[in-house]
Order: C-alpha cells, then structure tokens, then sequence
C-alpha cells in the first residue's frame, strides 16, 4: 500500500469544475421553478408548508452536514484519531433530544421562526427584539466560520484566489434564497444531502475493499503504523467538568440553532416534524458511523505526512483518499459535492439571518404585525440581500484568521441564550417577558465573555500563557446562569396574562388546534 | 366540549402526561449513555483503551453504542407518538365543537 505521490488537488481540475458546474446549473433550474411558487410569507420563509417529512429530514441532515463536518471531522480522525470520533458522537446526540424537548411544541405553537415560540405568550416587542439577536449572533458566528473556512477549502481544491470563491459562494447562494425562497434553499439542500450521502458512501465502500471489507483490518494497520494512542483518547477530553461542559454545548446548541429550528414550519403537521427528525437522525447517524473509516482509511493509505503536508488540518484527508481510490474523477465530484455543501449551508443561514431580520424585527416590532404580504415578501428580499453582502464581506475581511472558536461560541450561545429560553416557554407556566429577556441576555454574555477568558481564545488566539477560565467551553456556566436568571427574574415579576395564555394555549401545544 | 373542558380533560391530561413520562425517561436514558461515555473518556481513559476482540476496543465500541442508541431512542419515540399519542390527540379534537 503506497501513499498518494502526486495530487491534481489545488490545480484547476476540469472534472471538478464541470461536476460543480453541473450542480450549479441543476440548483439554479430548480430556484428558476421554485421562484414562481414563492409569492406569499408562507411560501417565502416556510415553502408553503409543502415539504414532507422524508424530505425535511434529507434537508434538516444537509443543514447539519456542513463541510466542516465532512471535511473537518474525517480530517481530525486522520491525523489525531480516536478524538475526531468524540466530535462525531457529539454532533449526533442533540438529535434525540430536539425531538423529546422542542420539537412538536416547536412546531404547532410557531409560524416561521423560534422566536414566535418564545414571543406567544409574552409581550411581544421586548421578547421578540431579544430572542431574534441571540437567534442573530448565532447565525452570523456560525457563517463567518462557513465563510472564512470555505473560501480556504475552495482555494485547496480548485486553486481559486480566497476572495472569489467568497464572491461565488456569495453570489450563487443569494440566487437560491433571493429568488426561491425556503422552496429552493430547501431542495439545494435535499440534492446535496444526496450527493454527500452518496459521495461518502462510494468512498467508504472504495476504503472497505482495500481491506476484505473488514473495519477491524483497517483498525489493525492504523495501530501498527501509528501506535496505539490514535484508537484511544488523547488531548481533546481532559477534565471531567470540562468534557461535561463541551458535550453540553454540543447537545443543546443543536436546540438552539435557527436555522435548524426554522426548518419544523415548511412541513404541514406535528406529524410530518416527528418523522422529519427520525430520518434526520438516520441519514446524521450513517454519516457519523461512516466518517471514522473514511478518516482511519485515509490515514492508513493516504498518509498522515501527505495529509498534513497539503493542509496542516487535516481538512484534505477525504478528497486525497476519493484522488487515490477512484482517481481524479472521482477527487472531481467530491471537491464538487463539499462546494455543493458550502453552498446549501450558507444558503439555509441566509434564510434564518432574513427572517429574523425581517419577520421577527422589522415586520412584528417595528411594523407592529401591521404590513401587507407584499411589503413582508419585498423586506423578507432586503434583509436576504443585506446579510448576503455582510457574510461576503465578513468572510473576506476575517480572511486566515482562526475562526475555529467562532463554531464553539455558535453553539453555546445557542444552548445558553437560545435554548433555556425556548424551553420554558414550552414548559413553564409562571415564565414570564422579563425573564426571558434576561436569560437571554445574561446566557448570551456569559456564553461570549467566558469564550473570550477560556484556553480557546485567550491561550490559542491571544497568547496568553494561562486562561482566566479554565473550560473550553462554557456551557455548563452560561447555560446555569440562563436558567437560573429566568426561574428567579419570573418569580420576581409575575405576568397573569402570560399564565393565563399558558393554559390557552395547550390545546395548540399537544394537539395542533390553530396551527399555522 | 371546548377547547377549555378538552384541555381540563382527564384523557387530555393523561395523554399530556404520559408524553412527557416517555421523553424525559428517554432524555434521561440519553444523559446517561450521552454523559456516561464523555466522562468515562474524561476520568478512565485505559478503559475506553482496553481491547475488545483482536482490533476493536471499548471506546471505539462505546462509541458505536452511543450513535446506534441514540438513533434507536429516537425511532422509537417517533414511531409510538406517530402511532399512539396521535390517535388519542385525533379522538380528542373529534370532540372539540
């Protein structure tokens, strides 16, 4: 078993581009068609309700499926092991309780966004104006990772300068939401799901082959060509406090992310939201069963020295191994189906900036709920754009900075701000606006300011010798202080409409009446 | 009966009840699988070391179980709510006028 000597990868690679043409062209006919069913609100942010439940999970993987995972994950198995596997397990187990916490509650008591959840029975202006910037702050983190870690993966693959790759990620994903709304984002989504699934599995079968199809002889050669310790714990998980706190913000940040949560409304029921999840977690939990033999396979017959040599991250592992097994053809489709996925991501984050920019801000508390269809549709279209150029313009600006910490401050604003927040507005009878807006603002300060103090920034980005706060991340801490800034701030100022409404609103709750 | 008496129902109560009975034991069942793997990586890393087998070991396998669990509570869930909860959720809002 020889190491890959020579790699196309980085040089503009015909295959690849026409592969990617293709999934362009395919994607732009389909927002073509979309566009013309996208006229109303409903159509613009929630595809008209018309999405099934096999679909939304197809597209509710894609969202999650990012090329950070793909790429990233595979990448860290590669060259540090078993801890890549840790991450693996991670990202999945938020699933499970999405659906035993939000995810019917999420659906029948909301129109399009999370934070029509958390305004139904509080005074809106407040509550909403809050709930939207930590819905904000999450999804533009989450992008800025997506940009500034695609521009680089694109510049890897087909050699294109950083700043065009933004400006194409920037301009093709504008098209799919500008023109098809929910609609099209949702089937650019869905065809890259697809092909990712299909991708990796074509892989994974191609690694299997070189070793009788058996995992275990895969495990063997990994062992006696690195030593033990890449199948066995290493750095990532120390302290026991500080791996609780990390598998906290990995769980709950997925109940907290919006645009994830925005996806419950383009199905018509409860029903078709339960099944969503459950194929969700299916095709999520095949993905994250397949990557580590991806990941070890590539570090067996790619090379942990190749694998560094062309990026230092590891981020290149899945493309060199799919160059070594099936050629540049098949390097080719890969490299396409990671841009496909960049595209889908950033494009399902626009949407959620949109409607919390439009729907929640603009529509329900400057314009008070008081504007026409067509006015919503025409600022849905505003606020699209105006988030396309600031994600453009961020990626570029936050070009070969370390933005790896920006997905960790995602998903614990997610889980501090977002979360607590979100579920005892579901759950809790005496929540009230005040404290709401209060766990809200004091999970989400504490979430960012402990970031900044942890070894994530002040150790790996600033310098410093020693952290002030010693957690990588601060979930356990922030999300504490989110509940218990809610439970005492409600206690201290009662709100009888608000429990009033809460016994209202049940029969919506459990049983779907008045559902949008 | 309204939407008032179905909500003070004792079916709906029931039904109320027992759906959250089923999630939060799940959601416990979750934490433990979920948590138990995380620190036992985090306090007994020679366990999760320990070879199961000629090439696996408990952590790879632990692992493993974690995601297959994990997706299996889910199913599960899904399936019983889709079947059972939502044919009492249906009977009850025949009732509703």
């Amino acid at each position: 078993m020889n190491g890959l000597k020579n790699t196309s990868l980085g040089e503009p690679n015909a295959i690849a581009i026409l592969f990617f043409a293709l999934v362009v062209l395919g994607t732009l006919v389909i927002t073509y068609f979309a566009a013309k069913k996208t006229k109303s609100t409903s159509e613009y942010y929630a595809a008209g309700r018309s999405i099934t439940g096999f679909q939304n999970g197809l597209a509710l993987s894609g969202d999650y499926m990012s090329a950070a995972s793909f790429l990233g994950i595979s990448g860290i198995i590669a060259l540090q092991g078993y801890d890549g596997f840790i991450y693996a397990v991670g990202y999945l187990v938020g699933w499970p309780a999405l659906m035993f916490l939000i995810a019917e509650p999420l659906r029948n008591l909301g129109k399009f966004t999370f934070t029509d959840v958390v305004a139904f029975r509080l005074n809106k202006g407040p509550i909403r104006i809050a709930a939207s910037i930590g819905g904000l702050l999450v999804v533009l983190f989450y992008t800025i990772a997506q940009m500034v870690g695609s521009g680089k993966l694109v510049e890897l693959m087909f050699g294109m300068p950083y700043e065009m790759a933004e400006i194409i990620v920037g301009v093709v994903m504008l098209l799919y939401v500008l023109f098809g709304g929910m609609l099209a984002t949702t089937w650019v989504q869905i065809i890259k799901a697809c092909l990712l699934l299909f991708g990796i599995t074509l892989l994974t079968i191609l690694t299997l082959a070189q070793f009788n199809f058996n995992p275990g002889m895969i495990l063997s050669e990994v062992q006696s060509m690195y030593g033990e310790q890449m199948l066995t714990p290493g750095g990532l998980v120390t302290g026991g406090l500080d791996a609780f706190s990390l598998g906290l913000a990995l769980m709950f940040g997925l109940l907290g992310l919006p645009h994830i949560l925005m996806r419950f409304y383009t199905v018509p029921d409860a029903k078709e939201a339960r099944k969503s999840v459950s194929w969700a977690t299916t095709f999520i939990g095949y993905f994250y069963l397949v990557i580590p033999i991806v990941g070890f396979g590539a570090a067996v017959l790619v090379k942990k020295s190749v694998i560094a040599g062309v990026d230092k991250g590891g981020n290149m592992a899945a493309p060199l191994l799919s160059e070594l097994l099936g050629g540049t053809p098949f390097l080719g489709f890969i490299a396409a189906v990671a841009f496909a996925t960049i595209l889908a991501v950033v494009a399902g984050l626009t949407l959620a900036a949109a409607s919390a920019l439009s729907h929640d801000i603009y529509v329900n508390v400057i314009k008070k709920g008081d504007a026409t269809e067509a006015e919503q549709v025409k600022s849905a279209r505003i606020a699209t754009i105006i988030f396309g150029v600031v994600a453009v313009g961020l990626g570029i600006l936050f070009k070969g900075q370390n933005v790896a910490f920006l997905v960790g401050l995602a998903f614990a604003i997610a889980a501090s701000a977002n979360f607590p927040s979100l579920l005892l507005s579901i759950l809790w009878r005496r929540f009230s606006t005040h404290g709401a807006v209060w766990s809200i603002i004091a999970g989400g300060l504490t979430a960012t300011v402990l970031i900044i103090l942890s070894p994530t920034v002040w150790v790996s980005i600033f310098g410093y010798e020693e952290a002030i706060f010693p957690l990588k991340n601060p979930a356990v801490v922030s999300m504490s202080v989110a509940f218990i800034t809610a439970i005492v701030v409600s206690l201290l100022t009662p709100e009888e409409k608000a429990r009033t409404m809460f016994d209202d609103e049940k029969a919506r709750t459990y049983l779907g009446v008045g559902a949008e | 009966m309204d939407l008032k008496e179905t909500v003070n129902s004792k079916k709906f109560k029931k039904i109320v009840a027992l759906r959250w009975g089923i999630s939060i034991t799940m959601l416990i069942i979750l934490f433990v699988l979920y948590y138990g793997y995380v620190l036992t990586i985090a306090w007994n890393p020679e366990f999760m070391a320990k070879k199961i087998g000629e090439n696996f070991n408990v952590g790879i396998v632990s692992g493993v179980v974690v995601i297959v669990g994990a997706w299996l509570m889910t199913v599960i869930y899904v399936s019983w709510a889709n079947s059972k909860y939502d044919k009492v959720v249906e009977e009850l809002k025949q009732d509703i006028d």
